[in-house]
């Protein structure tokens, strides 16, 4: 009569089984049941199932085969912490951009990194979009000294070599995907302005400015440092500054 | 009071079709974890839905039966979910999912010995006083024959029930299932099913495994209601009585006409009974 092992011995070897690592004689008997495989199954399709979910655009890029072995191995690798998988996969990207056989494929781990911004506005929590009145109101010199504060649905991502932009959203709007691609660095803005996320086009200045909104420093500091590079920095952060309040990236101004 | 006969399983593709359904008695189940989500579009959806159908939240992670208690940050977003949508009914499993810092997703067995007893009803406990309701403990389904099981299935729900005033969910699916691969009678199972405590019943579709064949049925959620659980269902319905039941379907998803037609199966199966009451 083997001794009945407690509850969490048991749930111990059966996890270990589960993951193929070394284990109990009992539970070694039990993975030998040609039922074990089922668990063993919807564990991982489970986690490669969420991953096709959470990014859709590479899973297109690199069709069902190469994405399901690759993510196969991530969840191995980093099996899901939270109950809900709806953000299940942080980390895909640079987990992909170490990946040997995606040398191919030069801007896999961008456009994962557009596939995740995309779902972390969709999950964020919902806040006030700060409109463009409130920054009118302000002085020149108000302004300087203000900061603006990025909302909780607005995600950047900056590519400075590959037009990661163009691939993605050719894909997210289903547009024609043989069209010749520029090859140059591009930026992209997600945000949430409204019941669905939304997409536009940046100047890497501009995501500059963004992180350094996102650091906590004024307006006057941030404009400087992100768009001080150039001749033109007034001409450009007057440019962009409109675009990003009416796409929603910042929630409040905070003096 | 909208009275549930037989609701569906909602998925997002579905969303505009399921909201405008005005079919008599219809509610929608979703899992629960799907919309433990900071804020965005997926709550609004679920409000709207909510606004015109009585709703269910089921959740599949709460790991009743593992070692470690479900954990505050979950039990707290799950009662502000029931808070927000208030839900017609709330529902678990038999099953543990967790491990140290890790979240397995399955429904995972495990020995029904007195100390799991003691453990699933003090984490049953710990979700109702989280919700402030008691919820739905449903019998999954099974692939293995495990050893050390001091209790059955049927009388370890049971007395969970009266410990912890927790309903049951009856999984007819689960049980035909379960009673395939680890060799029982399905209709003694229901027959013995205590009824009372049943506030909800699931109807699914299931598959046999691809290579051992009939041997081995998968619960896979992917196809109709096959014709040996309706007459399980018919079974205990006869017996018991009715209660709200649910179409799952998770993969392979059909329109949601065909969904549909299969609810209205249970719906009017359910509807004369719960008319007389």
């Amino acid at each position: 009569m083997p001794t009945p092992s407690t509850l969490d011995d048991f749930q111990r070897d059966f996890a270990a089984a589960l993951l193929g690592e070394a284990t109990s004689a009992a539970a070694q008997a039990l993975a030998a049941q040609p039922g074990f495989a089922v668990y063993r199954n919807t564990v991982l399709r489970g986690c490669i199932d969420a991953l096709a979910a959470n990014y859709p655009t590479v899973a297109t890029l690199v069709g069902s085969e190469w994405f399901e072995a690759a993510a196969g191995r991530f969840a191995r690798a980093h099996l899901p912490r939270d109950g809900s998988l709806a953000a299940y996969g942080e980390g895909f990207a640079e987990f992909l951009a170490a990946l040997e056989p995606a040398t191919g494929l030069a801007y896999l781990d961008g456009v994962a990194r557009l596939d995740r911004a995309w779902t972390e506005v969709h999950l964020a929590a919902d806040a006030p979009v700060l409109a463009a009145s409130s920054l009118a109101a302000l002085l020149p010199m108000e302004l300087l000294d203000t900061v603006l504060v990025p909302h909780s649905a607005a995600r950047w991502v900056n590519s400075p070599e590959l037009p990661i932009f163009t691939v993605w959203r050719r894909h997210r709007e289903h547009a024609r995907l043989d069209d010749p691609l520029e090859w140059r660095g591009e930026a992209a803005l997600l945000t949430r302005p409204g019941a669905a996320v939304v997409w536009r086009a940046l100047d890497a200045r501009a995501t500059s400015f963004l992180d350094e909104c996102a650091q906590g420093r004024p307006f006057g500091v941030a404009a400087e440092r992100a768009f001080a590079a150039g001749s033109d920095a007034e001409a450009g952060i007057a440019r962009w500054l409109p675009a990003l309040v009416a796409a929603g990236a910042f929630t409040r101004l905070e003096p | 009071m909208h009275a549930l006969t037989a609701g569906v399983g909602l998925k997002a593709d579905h969303f505009e079709e399921a909201l405008a359904c005005p079919a008599p008695g219809l509610w929608f189940e979703v899992h629960a974890e799907n919309y433990l989500v900071a804020g965005g579009p997926r709550l609004a959806w679920l409000e709207a839905i909510r606004a015109a159908h009585p709703l269910s939240l089921h959740g599949v992670s709460l790991s009743l039966a593992g070692v470690e208690p479900p954990d505050a940050p979950t039990l707290a977003g799950l009662a502000a979910l029931v808070r927000r949508v208030e839900p017609a009914l709330v529902s678990e499993h038999l099953a543990w999912s967790r491990r140290g810092p890790h979240y397995l997703p399955d429904l995972l067995p495990f020995p029904r010995s007195g100390e799991a007893l003691v453990t699933v009803c003090a984490h049953v406990t710990r979700v109702q006083d989280a919700i402030g309701r008691p919820i739905a403990l449903e019998n999954p389904s099974h692939y293995l024959a495990i050893e050390g099981h001091a209790w059955g299935e049927i009388d370890f729900l049971a007395e969970i029930a009266r410990r912890t005033g927790c309903g049951l969910l009856l999984d007819i699916s689960n049980v035909h299932v379960s009673a395939r691969n680890t060799g029982f009678s399905a209709e003694d199972y229901v027959d013995a099913f205590p009824a009372e405590p049943v506030v909800e019943i699931h109807l699914a579709g299931h598959r046999a495994d691809p290579i051992l064949g009939e041997r081995l049925l998968i619960d896979s959620h992917d196809a109709p209601v096959a014709a040996p659980v309706w007459a399980l269902f018919e079974r205990f319905v006869a017996r018991a009585g009715a209660r709200p039941t649910l179409i799952e379907r998770d993969a392979e998803l059909p329109p949601f006409a065909q969904l549909l037609a299969e609810r209205d199966r249970a719906h009017k199966r359910l509807a004369p009974v719960v008319a007389a009451l």
